[in-house]
């Protein structure tokens, strides 16, 4: 099936077998292998992308369905030349060991503080109409759909809050 | 054969002159990782487009395939090949070795009609895309003659028997001791089996170039993957390329190959194309090893002061029928703490379950929930504090063997801990403390690793521009391995970091074990030392026998590296002029380690102290943690960040011990009821909260020319212990059957009228 997604600001065209999550279509069909297969359901985070802005699993959604959608990958997020923010604090604060669930981690943590600036509330959230105060509890809670085996939580922790800074 | 007594002169490295060991610089493989381009096994791009290959794995945990049905796979679109035992390419059988010197036996794939595990693969399926192949896999029929199985640990101790080549160690008479002894404990303590769960599943990505295979896969051994795939295809080590570059974690589960290679390797040699396959999730979980469950009766017989007189710790383990792995759960308590009467031990149920095999810090992890926990509650029962307790049992001298220690620090551990977290502010007596719903309380417990180092060699090149390259086949599975190796090599050779590469996980590179059992860093990294050390030597006598250096005639011992120059005193230049002008194809040696002899006469470990402060829900039995601290001393410690990296991840392991983690193995059919991360729960973000570690100073050099030790598994020794006596000490009620998940606790609190 013809499916046109934009990739990183790029749009590419391909066809596609039904049955091909948007992970498979990144990894296997564009070559943007940064996203990881970590369980293939939806349960460890790994393979978190940013869909029109907004995280996602991307291993839980057919790559057909999104057809006309922008996606960013963590080859989009940034490179070795130009280091997102969040790329530099988890380098810094040495936030991942074997690093397979970290473009996931960082997806996650892009898209993470841009729902709590957009004030979605959270189930740690104390108001979930008003303003969100992004702290410590409201990050553990909205990072906890990305699983790190090798247990870097305090190190990632601390380098989403270098890049969101301290809690007004 | 080395002495440690060739150790304890200064060196490049001990006397750290430009600070480099034991700053915490980021890791040398760092931007890889953080921007997805560091390419793991599963993703490396072979030379031409590859099939895509599917496992199909057994329903029955005990029996024979009676009849199975490939004809819809292999008539289902996109496939190129359908493999089971009946058509599988003929490999060597188990266990067979036609090399010398192998390390591993033939391990072959799909190699009969016998089913000895739920989850064993019994068919194989390679096509176009792999969504092809896993539909396929899904249309093969295998009929099954199931037959009665052990699948029932618990039920089953009574079949324990003592393993091969064991005995007990009995030291004085414990029985008559622990029968006379003022204050007795004897309780029972049960880990339940654990799963790795590597974030990254095995996986192998092979390909032919006429006799020779080139792998990548996700193993911690590289000689030991080698190895087995040249054995399993009965076929010249040689002949064999394995590389694994980037590891998505390990702890122990990707020590071993497993039928991903086999087959990988075999397919692509079929088909004359690359193959790619990779395990499932769920195949993760039972075609692959877990960490065995365990039975540990602890008796301890104390004087009213506290001293230990007697003391046992008894453990029985369970592992595959056809295997004979032990989990040597009562290991770490014969180093531990002094008693005259002693009694350690071990048995084994040998059961049709999936293979059980080495989990980070196989022995301790599970074994010092046991010990750990029967301390606290012989604290309790005398009225003493818990570090007290553990203070008056610090030994002199190794309290089995009499060895002394190289170094122990484990007394300054609990103190300096104890300080640091606030222990002061505990009360002794259970669920005192409240906050609201919740009962607050601390706990406490010791840890103890033991630290090893084994033969490896490593290779270093230096370059006409001043590049210094360290190869070995070596491994990093998240360790830090890469950027402990350029440390050492950028300090020892008086280079900065910038000039220093470091060439990891490839079979054709000087050898190293690999990573596990915490000895990869003292290990590859004297390795790499000696190389360096070698390195120096080469290129102090090619400046000195130079006549167009300034330090031409000069004396070799006086010859010193720093700045990225070679100088005797005044007279210097630079490393890139030297090696450019008078060896223009660089300069390349290597070095090797090997134990000291002389090691073995002492008592040698690591140890630590772990501080956890839990909240226990009244109303629901669910704990929270609150604070964690742990205090540790390894050695020298070579990176701040990596090392401190290691034990709080361990720490958190602990957290999952003690609360979350445990495989269900359903008895009817051997499989595990939670066979994803859905179901075995792993800790997660929201449940570490206020978690932090420090490192004592130390050194110690009986260990390595380094002073280093290992630090990969000592943070979940003890660690599970500490928070389930704070589980106690938060509510009074005392579990001994981990993990303490909220159905325990509750009918606990239940049981107490809370």
């Amino acid at each position: 099936m013809k499916t046109t997604i934009t990739v990183n600001g790029q749009a590419r065209s391909l066809d596609l077998d039904t049955r091909t999550s948007l992970l498979d279509a990144l990894r296997e069909h564009l070559n943007l292998k940064g996203s990881k297969k970590g369980c293939d359901h939806g349960q460890c985070g790994a393979c978190t992308v940013l869909v029109n802005g907004v995280r996602i699993n991307s291993c839980l959604s057919l790559a057909v369905m999104h057809d006309g959608d922008e996606v960013t990958t963590i080859e989009g997020i940034g490179g070795e030349e130009n280091l997102h923010p969040m790329q530099q604090a988890f380098l810094e604060q040495d936030a991942f060991q074997c690093g397979y669930c970290t473009p996931g981690q960082i997806c996650s943590a892009v898209g993470m503080l841009k729902e709590a600036a957009e004030n979605w509330p959270s189930q740690a959230s104390e108001d979930l109409t008003g303003a969100i105060a992004l702290t410590d509890a409201e990050i553990r809670e909205r990072m906890s759909g990305n699983i790190c085996r090798c247990s870097a939580y305090p190190q990632i922790i601390a380098a989403i809050r270098d890049v969101a800074g301290e809690v007004a | 054969m080395s002495s440690v007594k060739d150790w304890a002169a200064p060196n490049p490295v001990t006397e750290n002159r430009s600070g480099i060991i034991g700053k915490g610089v980021e890791r040398y493989e760092g931007k890889l990782k953080v921007t997805g381009t560091a390419a793991y096994a599963y993703e490396v791009e072979p030379p031409s487009a590859p099939a895509y290959g599917y496992l199909l794995a057994a329903t029955i945990a005990k029996g024979r395939i009676t009849a199975i049905d490939i004809s819809a796979a292999e008539a289902s679109p996109g496939v190129k090949l359908v493999w089971t035992h009946l058509n599988v390419p003929k490999q060597a059988r188990r266990g067979e070795r036609i090399n010398p010197r192998s390390q591993r036996p033939a391990n072959p794939a799909l190699a009969g009609d016998r089913v000895e595990f739920f989850g064993q693969p019994v068919a194989f399926v390679a096509a176009d895309t792999w969504e092809n192949a896993r539909a396929a896999a899904n249309l093969i029929r295998v009929s099954y003659a199931a037959e009665p199985a052990v699948l029932d640990f618990r039920a089953s101790l009574d079949l324990a028997e003592m393993p091969d080549g064991e005995e007990d160690v009995l030291i004085g008479d414990f029985e008559g001791a622990y029968a006379r002894a003022p204050a007795q404990i004897d309780e029972t303590y049960f880990s339940p089996l654990q799963n790795h769960v590597q974030m990254e599943p095995c996986a192998t990505t092979a390909w032919w170039e006429g006799d020779k295979v080139t792998v990548h896969t996700s193993i911690q051994m590289v000689k030991g993957g080698q190895h087995a795939l040249a054995e399993t295809l009965a076929i010249p080590s040689e002949k064999v390329h394995l590389l694994t570059r980037y590891i998505g974690g390990g702890f122990g589960g990707k020590g071993q190959a497993y039928d991903d290679l086999t087959l990988a390797a075999l397919g692509a040699r079929a088909l004359g194309q690359p193959v790619k396959l990779t395990y499932t999730r769920q195949q993760m979980f039972q075609a692959t090893i877990h960490r065995p469950a365990v039975s540990m009766r602890v008796r301890l017989g104390a004087e009213p002061d506290g001293r230990l007189n007697a003391f046992a710790v008894e453990a029985v383990t369970h592992c595959a029928r056809s295997a004979s792995f032990v989990e040597h759960a009562a290991n770490f308590s014969r180093n531990l703490y002094a008693a005259p009467n002693r009694l350690t031990g071990h048995r084994l149920v040998k059961m049709d379950i999936p293979h059980a095999g080495p989990m980070r810090a196989p022995g301790e992890a599970s074994g010092m929930l046991s010990l750990e926990c029967a301390m606290d509650e012989l604290a309790e029962k005398l009225g003493i504090d818990p570090i007290e307790l553990r203070l008056r049992n610090e030994p002199d001298v190794d309290p089995e063997t009499g060895k002394p220690f190289s170094i122990r620090q484990l007394t300054e551990c609990l103190n300096t801990g104890a300080q640091r977290f606030g222990w002061s502010r505990r009360n002794p007596k259970p669920g005192q403390v409240r906050d609201g719903r919740w009962l607050v309380g601390m706990g406490m417990a010791a840890a103890i690793r033991g630290n090893f180092l084994l033969p490896a060699k490593a290779g270093v090149r230096i370059d006409g521009t001043g590049v210094i390259t360290l190869r070995q086949g070596m491994t990093d599975i998240g360790t830090g391995t890469y950027t402990i190796l350029a440390q050492i090599t950028a300090e020892t050779m008086g280079v900065t970091m910038d000039e220093v590469k470091v060439e990891l996980g490839d079979s054709e590179f000087p050898p190293a074990p690999g990573s596990g059992g915490q000895f990869g860093a003292a290990t590859a990294g004297s390795a790499a030392f000696e190389a360096n050390m070698n390195l120096r030597r080469a290129l102090a006598e090619l400046a000195i026998g130079d006549p167009n250096s300034p330090l031409y005639g000069g004396d070799p011992t006086y010859v010193t590296f720093g700045n990225g120059n070679i100088a005797i005193e005044n007279r210097s230049e630079s490393l890139a002029t030297l090696v450019s002008r008078a060896a223009p194809d660089g300069v390349y040696v290597e070095g090797a380690i090997s134990p000291a002899a002389d090691a073995r006469d002492y008592s040698q470990h690591t140890y630590g102290g772990h501080f956890a402060e839990v909240g226990v829900d009244t109303v629901t039995g669910e704990v929270r943690m609150r604070r964690m601290f742990g205090v540790f001393a390894a050695g020298r410690i070579l990176n701040a960040k990596t090392a401190k990296s290691q034990v709080t991840g361990g720490m958190i392991w602990g957290v999952g011990t003690a609360l979350t983690e445990g495989n269900v193995v359903d008895n009817r059919y051997g499989s595990f009821i939670n066979q994803d991360m859905a179901g075995y729960l792993v800790p997660s973000h929201a449940d570490i909260v206020d978690l932090d570690a420090i490192f004592l100073e130390e050194a110690d050099d009986k260990a390595n020319p380094m002073g280093i030790k290992g630090v990969g598994e000592l943070g979940i020794c003890g660690a599970g212990a500490a928070v389930a006596n704070a589980i106690y000490n938060a509510c009074g009620v005392r579990l001994r059957d981990f993990p303490m998940t909220p159905d325990k606790v509750l009918e606990g609190l239940m049981a107490k009228g809370l």
